[in-house]
């Protein structure tokens, strides 16, 4: 069933993507937060120029212009390191968002237990960012599984461009596209429910 | 008997500021020292650097014989021990905050056990131990698997004191622990901090409750513009302040 491995398809490119671009992002957030002045500089510039950048754009650079310097990449290589950037560069952000949003009586108190700076950021500075970014993140999980319809562009049959090749068989396209979207949407939904529930299971009380 | 505590020639500044010019201060194991004088007179900065919390350009700080957060190298230079270092002398002090500063996520036990267990290496089962009898000692047995967001600020201070204590310090820093609270709270933290002194725990506490302060201190060290500008007994003190300085404070202050 040509759909069944689109769907297939869309899944595996956006969980690979935001795993991928949450564990760049966690340690973008952290450069953000930590480094020295040289290094958040860097990480700005790359921050902000892959959030000012269009997603499609994206797209379109890493499967072209990088086979141009010699790197080839599969079409869903492409794809897929274009939305862990786009990812990575979000998570950094909320990251480094709830890391400075955490008081600095924390690490105070964290430190005069003895605790050293890693254990300090691994037992209490990390279990409570992670509570507050898991809402923003949720939302950058469900922007990149509408956003990897975009990889259709570069020939990759995910769930969109499936639905196109079935549609230019049957010519059925409302009834497909409308499947398709009520797909994306239970997609989206689900996300969207197993992150409350994780929300409501980890909420200080 | 060697001082648990020695600061000698204390400087500290913050960029072109210097908040503390010269400060020597001697503890004796068992000594109860209260901190006092107007906001900005550096007192709680002194306490900071005590724990290492604030960092100081010049002079030295010695507990239990061992000098704290620099050493001199070959060549005389001043610098700055290891984190993993000066992680371990800060354990050797314990602190209690203004704003308590409990971790959130974790229940009132918990808070306990997180140094006992990361810095002492405690096995989990003792570290439970150790926490419920300090749980105890500062009335807050009942409360041990509350969150801190569930707790009144006086109980949420009364378990940040045991985190602080049962790490076994050489000496307790209170910053100001009663002045977040609600005056009907007071009481039962300056209760939990008097059984402390009364018990021989060495204390050095910052303070604005004078009466606590003529109560339960061996010593009060006036401090005005970065340095000791009078000390003496709680008597000599409160009852005959020698300086100017330390009569208006003393007037303007509740007692």
């Amino acid at each position: 069933m040509n759909l069944l491995d689109g769907l297939g398809d869309t899944i595996l490119i956006s969980v690979s993507s935001v795993v991928l671009g949450t564990i760049l992002g966690v340690f973008v957030g952290l450069a953000m937060t930590y480094g020295q002045r040289w290094l958040r500089f860097i990480v700005r510039l790359y921050i902000d120029f892959l959030r000012g950048t269009p997603v499609f754009v994206l797209i379109l650079a890493c499967f072209y212009v990088l086979s141009v310097v010699g790197v080839d990449l599969t079409a869903f290589q492409a794809g897929v390191l274009a939305l862990t950037l786009f990812c990575s560069s979000h998570v950094g952000e909320i990251v480094r968002g709830a890391l400075s949003a955490i008081a600095v009586g924390q690490t105070e108190a964290a430190k005069s237990i003895g605790l050293t700076f890693m254990q300090t950021f691994v037992y209490v500075l990390l279990p409570q960012a992670l509570r507050q970014i898991l809402p923003t993140w949720v939302n950058t999980a469900t922007e990149i599984v509408k956003a990897s319809t975009l990889l259709s562009i570069i020939g990759v049959v995910e769930l969109l461009l499936a639905t196109q090749q079935v549609i230019a068989r049957t010519y059925l396209s409302l009834e497909f596209y409308l499947f398709a979207g009520f797909v994306y949407f239970l997609l989206n939904f689900v996300i969207e429910q197993a992150g409350r529930a994780v929300e409501r299971r980890i909420s200080i009380p | 008997m060697s001082p648990i505590l020695t600061i000698s020639g204390l400087h500290k500044s913050f960029g072109e500021l210097e908040v503390l010019k010269g400060i020597d201060l001697t503890m004796q194991q068992g000594d109860v020292v209260s901190l006092i004088g107007s906001s900005g007179s550096g007192k709680t900065t002194l306490l900071r650097c005590v724990n290492l919390l604030e960092d100081f350009e010049k002079g030295s700080i010695e507990l239990a014989g061992q000098k704290i957060g620099y050493r001199e190298d070959g060549a005389g230079q001043r610098r700055r021990l290891p984190e993993r270092e000066v992680a371990r002398q800060r354990s050797m002090t314990g602190m209690a905050f203004q704003q308590f500063n409990l971790f959130p996520h974790m229940t009132a036990i918990r808070n306990v056990m997180l140094g006992l267990i990361k810095t002492k290496n405690m096995p989990k089962d003792e570290a439970r131990e150790v926490a419920q009898k300090w749980l105890e000692r500062v009335g807050m047995a009942a409360r041990s698997d509350h969150y801190p967001g569930q707790l009144s600020g006086g109980q949420q201070q009364r378990v940040a004191i045991a985190r602080a204590i049962a790490m076994n310090p050489q000496i307790m820093l209170f910053d100001e622990v009663t002045s977040a609270l609600d005056p009907e709270l007071v009481a039962e933290v300056l209760a939990v901090v008097r059984d402390l002194a009364v018990e021989g725990m060495t204390m050095l506490l910052v303070t604005h409750e004078m009466r606590f302060a003529r109560d339960v201190s061996t010593k009060v060290v006036f401090m005005h513009q970065g340095r000791i500008h009078e000390e003496g007994t709680p008597d000599e003190i409160f009852g005959a302040p020698k300086t100017e300085r330390l009569q208006g404070f003393l007037a303007n202050s509740e007692i």
